[in-house]
C-alpha cells in the first residue's frame, strides 16, 4: 500500500478523534477522543518511519505510546476529583473559568 | 588707608561656633527642651564668636593690593580647574561685618532671655536654635568669597527671617507675615541666581577676588556686564527693602522684638547694600545701574519716611525708618560712594538695633505697641534715656554716628551730581528726625493715657543691654568726631549746617506738635491731603500686590487647574473609561467550557495551516 494510505487512514482517526473532542459531554468521553488524536499521530510516525526504513520513528512512537498511558491516569485521576467534588462529569457544568 | 587681612582660621572659628551650637541644639533633644541650657550653648558660642572675631581684628596683617584676601577650596571639580570653590574671605569690609553681626548677635540673645521670659520654656530652645542658624548663616554671608556662596547663606538667612518671624506661627498674621516676607524676598532672588548664573557664562567664575582682577585689567565683556550687574542688584533689592519690594518688612515686624533688632534692623537687610558694596569693583563698571541705584535708594527713602510719620505702631515706625535708611545707604552705593554707605550700615546696625530693643522695653511696659497709647515714663530715665539716644543718633544731632554717615552719604550723592536723589534725602533727613521725635514725645513724654495697665519694673538685663548699646553709640561718634582726620567725600561747607538745621527742624516741629501741643496734628494732616492719605494706606502698594496675587497667580493657578482637571484627566478617564467598556464586551469570550477553548485551538490550527499552503504557493 503507497503511504498515501497510512496518512488518509491518521487523518481520518485524528478528525475522528477532534470530533469526539468536540462533541461528547462526558468528560471520559473527551479523554477517549484525546487518545484516538494521538494514535493518528502514532500510525503517521510509524508509517514514515516504515518508509524511510528509519528505526527512529518506531522508537518515538513507543515513547508516545508510554506517555499516552501516563496522560491518560493522570486525566482519569483528574475526571474522578472533579466528580467528587461536582458529583457530575458533564462538560457542559464545568464552567469556573468564565469570565 | 591700606587693605588688610585676617586670619583664615580664626574666621573659620568665628563661622564654626554658631553653626555647632545650631547642631547642638538641633539634634540633642534634652538640651532644646531645657531654656536655659540651650539659651547658655547659644549664648556661649555667639560669645566665642565675637571675642574670636575682636581677635581676627586685632591680628590683622598689611596686604599688598595685588594680594587676594579670599582662601578658597576646590568644590566642584572640572577639567580645568574647579567649576565652583567655597572659602572665605576676610578682608577690612567682612571683618567690620563679623564684629557688627556677632556683637549684635550676643546682646540680642542675651537680652531676649529677658524679653521672652514668659513664652513656654520648651519653645525657647527652638528660638535660640534659629538664633545660632542665624548667625552662622549671616557670618558665612559676609564671609563669601564668592557670589555662589554668597547666594547659598543668602538664602539661608532668608529662611532664618521666615522661621524667626513665624515664630509665634500659632498668630495667623505672624504666619501670614512670615510666608509674605519669603515670597517677596524670592522675588528679588530670582534676579540675583539669574545674575550670577549669567556672569559665571559671561566670565566662567563665580569668584569675587578673579571678577575685580579681570575688571581691573579690562577682561571683563563690559557690554553684557549691565544687565547682569541689574539682576545681581534685583537680589539687593529684595533682601534690603527697596522700592518696589519694600512692603515685606513693616510685615515682619510681627516676629518677637528681638528678632526684629536683629535681622530686621541691624543685620540680614543690610545684606543687600553689603552684596552692592561688596560687588563694587563690578558695579563701578555699570554707570546706569549706579545711578538707578541710586535713584531707588532716594526714592525709598523719602517714601519710607513719609510712611513713618503716619504710622501708630511704634515698631512698624522704626521699620519703615529702616527701610529708610537702606535707602540711604544704596543711594551713597549708587553714588559711586560705598565706603560712606558702608559706614552708614554699621553705625546704623548698633543704633537701630539699640532702638528695637528700647522700643522693646516700652512694649514690655504698656503690653502694646500703639504709640497712642503709651506716655508718662518722663520719671523713668533708666527708660528713655537709651532710646533718645538712638532717635538723635538716627536724626543725625552731633556728636553721633548717625550724624557724621548721614553727612558723609549726602556729600557723595552731592558729589555725583545726582541733584533730585539729594533733594529727596535731604527731605527725608527732616522728616526722620519729625518722624522719631513724634515718637519719643509720644510714647514717653505724653501724658499717660492709662497708668492703671503699665507695669513699670524693667528686667535690668533689658535695660543693661539698652544701656551698654547707648554707649556704643555714643563712643562710635566720639571716636568719629575727635580722631577720624579725613573724609571719604568732602562736601561743601554748608552741607554741615543744611543737615544741623533739618535736623533740627523736624525736632522742633515734632515737639511743637506732640509735645506742646501748639500745632494740632490733624490740621498738618488735612493740608497735606492727598499726601497723608495716601502715605496711611502706603500708596496702595500692599494692595497692589495682594490684587494681583488674587487677579495673577490665582487666576493662572485657577486656569492650570482647569486644564488639569478636564483637559488632562479627561482625556485620561475616557480612555480608561473605553477600556472598562471593551473589557466589559470582551468578557463574553471567556465561556469558562473546556470544549470551546479546544474549538479556538482547533480552528486557530486550521487557519496556520491554510495560511501556510497559500504562502507556500
Amino acid at each position: 500500500m503507497p503511504l498515501g494510505a497510512y496518512l488518509t487512514l491518521a487523518a481520518l482517526v485524528f478528525a475522528i478523534g477532534l470530533f469526539g473532542v468536540l462533541t461528547r459531554r462526558n468528560a471520559v468521553g473527551i479523554l477517549l477522543g484525546i487518545e484516538l488524536m494521538l494514535n493518528a499521530v502514532n500510525i503517521n510516525l510509524v508509517a514514515f518511519g516504515r518508509f524511510h526504513a528509519d528505526l527512529a520513528g518506531v522508537i518515538f512512537t513507543l515513547f508516545t505510546i508510554s506517555i499516552t498511558v501516563a496522560e491518560v491516569a493522570v486525566g482519569l485521576a483528574i475526571v474522578i476529583v472533579i466528580f467528587r467534588v461536582r458529583r457530575t462529569v458533564d462538560a457542559d457544568s464545568l464552567d469556573l473559568l468564565r469570565g | 588707608m591700606m587693605p588688610r587681612v585676617g586670619s583664615p582660621t580664626l574666621a573659620l572659628i568665628v563661622l564654626g561656633l554658631p553653626l555647632l551650637s545650631f547642631l547642638l541644639l538641633a539634634v540633642v533633644r534634652p538640651l532644646r527642651r531645657s531654656a536655659p541650657a540651650a539659651a547658655l550653648v547659644s549664648i556661649a558660642a555667639i560669645a566665642g564668636a565675637l571675642a574670636t572675631a575682636v581677635v581676627t581684628l586685632l591680628g590683622a596683617g598689611p596686604r599688598g593690593l595685588m594680594q587676594s584676601p579670599s582662601v578658597t577650596w576646590s568644590w566642584i571639580p572640572a577639567d580645568g580647574g574647579p567649576m565652583a570653590t567655597v572659602g572665605v574671605m576676610v578682608d577690612d569690609l567682612s571683618m567690620a561685618m563679623l564684629l557688627l553681626v556677632t556683637l549684635v548677635s550676643l546682646l540680642v540673645q542675651v537680652y531676649s532671655w529677658a524679653y521672652l521670659h514668659d513664652e513656654p520654656r520648651t519653645s525657647l530652645g527652638r528660638y535660640y536654635a534659629y538664633h545660632s542658624l542665624f548667625a552662622f548663616s549671616m557670618l558665612g554671608l559676609v564671609l563669601s568669597p564668592t557670589f555662589l556662596q554668597m547666594f547659598i547663606f543668602w538664602e539661608l538667612v532668608g529662611l532664618c527671617s521666615y522661621l524667626l518671624i513665624g515664630y509665634w506661627y500659632d498668630r495667623p498674621s505672624a504666619a501670614r507675615a512670615a510666608v509674605k516676607a519669603f515670597w517677596i524676598t524670592k522675588l528679588g532672588d530670582l534676579g540675583f541666581v539669574a545674575g550670577i548664573v549669567m556672569l559665571w557664562a559671561a566670565t566662567g567664575t563665580f569668584d569675587f577676588w578673579t571678577l575685580f582682577h579681570m575688571g581691573s585689567t579690562g577682561a571683563l565683556p563690559v557690554d553684557s556686564l549691565p544687565p547682569i550687574m541689574f539682576l545681581i542688584y534685583l537680589g539687593a533689592v529684595g533682601k534690603s527693602a527697596q522700592f518696589p519690594l519694600h512692603v515685606w518688612l513693616p510685615d515682619a515686624m510681627e516676629g518677637p522684638t528681638p528678632v526684629s533688632a536683629l535681622i530686621h534692623a541691624a543685620t540680614m537687610v543690610t545684606a543687600g547694600v553689603f552684596l552692592v558694596t561688596r560687588a563694587f569693583p563690578l558695579f563701578r563698571l555699570t554707570p546706569d545701574v549706579l545711578t538707578l541705584i541710586a535713584w531707588v535708594g532716594a526714592f525709598t527713602a523719602l517714601l519710607a519716611a513719609s510712611m513713618a510719620c503716619v504710622e501708630g505702631d511704634i515698631k512698624r515706625v522704626l521699620a519703615y525708618s529702616t527701610i529708610s535708611q537702606l535707602g540711604y545707604m544704596m543711594a551713597a552705593a549708587g553714588a559711586a560712594n560705598p565706603e560712606a554707605g558702608f559706614m552708614h550700615l554699621i553705625t546704623h546696625g548698633v543704633f537701630k538695633a539699640l532702638l528695637f530693643l528700647g522700643a522693646g522695653i516700652v512694649i514690655h511696659v504698656f503690653h502694646t505697641n500703639d504709640v497712642f497709647r503709651m506716655g508718662g515714663l518722663r520719671g523713668h530715665p533708666v527708660i528713655w534715656l537709651p532710646f533718645v539716644v538712638g532717635t538723635l543718633a538716627l536724626a543725625g544731632v552731633p556728636p553721633l554716628p548717625g550724624f557724621f554717615t548721614k553727612e558723609a552719604i549726602l556729600a557723595g550723592v552731592f558729589e555725583a551730581h545726582l541733584r533730585v536723589p539729594f533733594a529727596m534725602l535731604a527731605i527725608t533727613a527732616f522728616l526722620t528726625a519729625f518722624y522719631m521725635f513724634r515718637v519719643v514725645f509720644m510714647a514717653f513724654f505724653a501724658r499717660p493715657h492709662h497708668a492703671g495697665h503699665a507695669h513699670h519694673h524693667v528686667p535690668s538685663l533689658m535695660t543693661g543691654v539698652c544701656w551698654l548699646l547707648a554707649a556704643l553709640t555714643l563712643a562710635m561718634g566720639l571716636r568719629r568726631a575727635f580722631f577720624s582726620g579725613h573724609h571719604e567725600a568732602e562736601g561743601p561747607a554748608w552741607l554741615l549746617g543744611l543737615s544741623l538745621v533739618l535736623a533740627g527742624t523736624g525736632i522742633g516741629l515734632a515737639w511743637a506738635m506732640y509735645q506742646r501741643r501748639a500745632i494740632d496734628p490733624a490740621r498738618v494732616a488735612g493740608a497735606l491731603g492727598a499726601i497723608g492719605w495716601m502715605a496711611r494706606r502706603r500708596y496702595g502698594l500692599d494692595a497692589l500686590y495682594a490684587g494681583l496675587y488674587r487677579v495673577v497667580l490665582l487666576g493662572v493657578s485657577r486656569l492650570v487647574g482647569w486644564v488639569d482637571r478636564y483637559l488632562v484627566d479627561g482625556v485620561l478617564n475616557v480612555l480608561s473609561a473605553w477600556t472598562l467598556r471593551a473589557g466589559e464586551r470582551m468578557r463574553r469570550l471567556q465561556t469558562g467550557l473546556p470544549q470551546d477553548y479546544v474549538y479556538g485551538v482547533a480552528l486557530g490550527a486550521l487557519l496556520l495551516f491554510v495560511l501556510a499552503q497559500w504562502r507556500l504557493r
